[in-house]
Formats: C-alpha cells, structure tokens, sequence
C-alpha cells in the first residue's frame, strides 16, 4: 500500500503547483511521401499525417483522466519540409499549408518542421523555401517553422543568418495586423535537435525511425514548492531537493510517453526534461530563482542559480527515464513566463543579461518582442552571437524575438493563452550591418576536430 | 488493474459509506483502505481492483470526480502506476 505522503504529494503537485505533461509530440517521417509534384505531395503529407495521428488526442485524452495528470498539448513534429520540397521549393507552401490543415483536423495544438537546415550552407532550393517561411506563417494556424543555421560540428553559416534576418522581419510584416505574431511560431537554432517536442522548435529529425513518441514534462511550480519547503538550505541541498523533485516530474513523463507510445503504434522516444514555464502564475522559472534569493530575475547572481537549477533538473530526470534527449533544461522565455513577464516591466531584466543566462541553460532568447524597427542586420547579429554560444558550448541555442510591428519600446504585445505578453524590450542602436553583409561561414571551433 | 482512490476534505459523518458504496456500484472492489484525519483534514486512500469494473478507468475517474463534487470532498482515482513510477526507483 502506498503511503500518505506520496500519494498526497502527487494529488497535490496537479492540484496545486500546476504539474502536467507538457506536450505529447508524436514526429512522423514525411520521407515516403516525396510524390513528382508539390500538389500530389502535399495530399500525401496531408493523408500519411491525419493517419499516423488519427488517435492522438483521445489517447492523451484517456491517460489524462487514467493517471489523473493534465496533458496540455499534443502536437506532431514532421521531417524538414525544405527536404520534402526539394525538387520544387517553390511548392512548399503547399506543403506548409496541407500540414495546417492536417493539424487542424485531427485537433491538435502545434505541428512543427515547416524546417530546413542549413547549418553549413545553403542549397539553392533552400534558399527559395527560406524565402516562403513569412507567407506561409502569414496563412497558417497551426504550423511552425524552425531553421537550424549552425552547430559545433560545422561552424555557423552567417549567409543564413543574414538571411534569417530578413526572414524574421518579413514574417512580423507579414502578420503586422496580429503584432507579429508569425514570429512566435519561427525559431531560428544552433545545434538543433532531431527529437525536441517542444514548440515552436520541433521537427522530426532524419535520423529517426517512422513514428515516435516524444514527451515534455513541465513543472516549475513543483520545483518552487519544493525550494519553499527548504528555506535555510544552502546550495548543495537545495540543488538535491531540485533533483529530487526532477526525478519525479520525469518519472511522471516517462510513464505517460511510454504508455501513448505503446497505445499509438509508435516507438517511445525520448523524454525531454525541461522545466517549461507559462503566464500563470506560480508555474514561472523565473521565479524559482527569486525563490532561490534573487530579488528580481536579471540581477546578478541569476546565471549562477540558472545553472545550478538547470543541472539538477538534469541529474535528477536522467536517472528518472531511461531514454532523454530533446532540449532538457530549464526555459527562460520572457513572454510566457509570469516572473519574466515582470522583471522586463520593471526594467531589471534586459536582452544582454538572458544572453548571458542562455550559455547556462536551454535554449535561447527566447518570446522576446523587440521594437518594430529593429533593422535586419541587428536581428541577424542577435541570432549570430546566440549561435556562437552554441556552437563554442556544445548547446542548442536559438532566437525567437518578434519585432512588433510598430511598436515601441514602452509599450507592450499581448499574444494571449500559453505564449502570454510582452513588454517591448530594447536593443542596442549601434549598427551590425556590416559584420553581418560579410557573409561566408564561421569556422567551426578548435575542439570540433575530435576524429 | 488495480487503481488509487483518494478522498480528501473537511471532515463529517459518512464519507466511507459514499464512497465504498459508490465503488461497489461500478463493481470496483476495495483490496486496501487506511484512513486518517490531519488537522480536522479527512484524508482516504484506497487500492482498489478495476478487473470486474463496470466502465473503463478514464470514464470513472471522471465519475469519481463528479461523485466527489456532490459530497463535497475532493476524490480522484488514478492507475496506480503513476505513484510506483513517481515515488519508487
């Protein structure tokens, strides 16, 4: 029989502290549809994925209420579509377009891989397809869109982040009339991974077999309650009750990856051990440091308690799952992310001291408006010293910021539901431009000669 | 399959006999209970054996919830796993 405590512990982190399965992403390999056109093959891409997916949100649905955790998103990640379109990449939109409307009928929340990756050059049929991402974020719902521009291993392709530049400030033109809210669905990565089921980063790398189960679990909430309960603790057992807690939020993913992959006909993936924060409150990351004694996220001190935090998660999740991967760390988005949300309304947190918190933790600067006027070259010179951080630490870092359409810094960018609001935060007025019109490839560091 | 029935809420006279005769409804049958009241806290668990049971987990546990409401408790029944994978190695 069990006893009390656990059994009241679990009631009490759904109930109370907001623990959930983030999202249960199941990634489905587009390489069989590959058709002569781009009209047969986005029908067959719209077919294969409403097939593969079909029982995907009555099955969540069900191990929902059978193990009485809430499971907040389902989502399906897809092979790159740049690969799918190669032979006619100026489809693509169709493609984009056809995997919308698959989302849409099966009822789910996300589907990400409106993808390419270019992290050591750009093909031409991928340049064309970079070109289609602001049109087809502009016409689609559902759909989200990735660009993986460098890695440890290749360096960083800085004629892709020039690019991406553009990409980036034709998307929040492109739906100027939400305040740019095609950018929230564009992620721009270092190091991108092939198993990540969170949004708006997601695709399903080619690496990896059919059909696949991944799983975010979340649970900030949990891990404050858990610091709260300590408050004299110093470091070295606060960061063992984080891995404690840890342990338990992935042992909850675990169960529920394994059990929808076996009733989905798919192979269980990987869990990802993030801590995934949203709006409301008591579910922030942001403030488990404060809880940790920071008198506001951003002030000094708040990398070091970023990285100890983002470490016990993983120690504690790693012996918790026997297969991990995607990002595993803990989110520092600013607009979805009550704590964050407050510190850039209060002027304590800026775009320089989250760069510095993303060498520490995953992934990257991320749900960040920026003013409207924001030139290319600065968005590009943004995603280029992110993709550094990845690139000389092993990591997966990326770039999501929406330059609002005319907005400015001051005033404010309401998203609504989980990707929340955003104070508009300012960045620096001294021009990139010519760094970033150089061009060519930085080279990849020293210790990727590992061979 | 065995299941956990929680029941927590203010304590009063009868929430046993509810609950038990609920289960013996949907021909849940009860292999464990222990019981005790925190702090005037009334606070219930029991094992339970679904194999005979008359609806499928999900669609009770949501029964179980509703039945809680009208009792004024909070009830939630759940697949045992999640606690054997939250609180065991």
């Amino acid at each position: 029989m069990f006893n009390y405590k656990d059994v009241l512990e679990t009631i009490e982190m759904v109930e109370r502290e907001h623990l959930d399965i983030r999202t249960v992403t199941m990634g489905i390999s587009l390489l069989p549809c590959i058709r002569a056109t781009g009209e047969a093959t986005a029908q067959t891409v719209y077919d294969l994925v409403c097939k593969k997916a079909e029982n995907i949100v009555k099955v969540t649905e069900e191990l929902s209420k059978e193990y009485g955790i809430p499971i907040v998103n389902k989502r399906v990640s897809v092979t790159p579509v740049s690969l799918i379109c190669a032979a006619f990449p100026e489809k693509s939109v169709l493609v984009g377009r056809a995997l919308d409307k698959a989302a849409k009928t099966l009822g789910i929340d996300f589907l990400g891989g409106y993808s390419a990756l270019v992290h050591k050059g750009t093909a031409d049929y991928e340049r064309v397809f970079l070109n289609t991402i602001p049109e087809v974020l502009a016409t689609t719902d559902m759909l989200c869109s990735s660009v993986n521009v460098g890695s440890s291993k290749s360096g960083i392709n800085m004629d892709a982040v020039k690019l991406m530049g553009q990409v980036v400030k034709d998307t929040a033109a492109a739906t100027a009339e939400r305040d740019g809210f095609g950018c929230a669905k564009l992620v721009v990565f270092c190091n991108a991974v092939e198993d990540n089921p969170f949004m708006a980063g997601a695709f399903h790398g080619v690496g990896e077999s059919d059909t696949v189960i991944n799983v975010g679990v979340s649970g900030p909430g949990v891990v404050q309650h858990a610091i709260e309960a300590v408050p004299d603790a110093d470091l070295a057992e606060l960061a063992e009750t984080i891995k404690c807690t840890a342990f338990k939020i992935t042992r909850a993913g675990q169960l529920i990856a394994k059990q929808a992959a076996k009733r989905l006909n798919a192979r269980f993936g990987i869990v990802d051990l993030s801590l995934a924060p949203t709006p409301a409150r008591g579910d922030s990351v942001a403030q488990i440091l404060e809880g940790i004694g920071l008198e506001s996220v951003g002030t000094h001190g708040t990398t070091a308690c970023l990285a100890m935090l983002n470490d016990a998660v993983k120690k504690g999740g790693v012996m918790a799952s026997s297969m991990v991967g995607g990002l595993s760390g803990a989110f520092i988005p600013v607009s979805e992310d009550i704590g964050m949300i407050e510190a850039a309304e209060r002027g304590d947190i800026n775009l320089d001291k989250l760069e510095a918190m993303t060498a520490v933790c995953s992934v990257g600067l991320d749900m960040i408006a920026i003013p409207g006027d924001t030139p290319a070259s600065t968005i590009s010179a943004i995603i280029a010293d992110e993709a550094a951080i990845g690139m000389i630490n092993n990591k997966t870092t990326a770039v999501r910021v929406i330059p609002v359409p005319g907005k400015k810094v001051g005033e404010e960018v309401n998203f609504g539901g989980l990707l929340g609001r955003a104070p508009i935060m300012p960045v620096h007025d001294k021009s990139s431009e010519k760094f970033i019109s150089r061009g060519g490839l930085i080279p990849a560091p020293i210790h990727s000669n590992k061979n | 399959m065995r299941a956990v029935v929680t029941v927590v809420g203010k304590d009063k006279t009868g929430i046993i006999s509810k609950v038990s005769t609920f289960l013996a409804e949907k021909q849940v049958n009860i292999l464990d209970i222990s019981q005790t009241i925190l702090e005037d806290y009334f606070a219930m668990i029991m094992l339970v054996d679904m194999s005979n049971a008359s609806q499928k987990l999900a669609d009770l546990a949501e029964e179980c919830r509703v039945m809680g409401e009208k009792i004024g408790m909070s009830v939630h029944l759940q697949h045992e796993d999640i606690f054997n994978a939250m609180h065991s190695i």
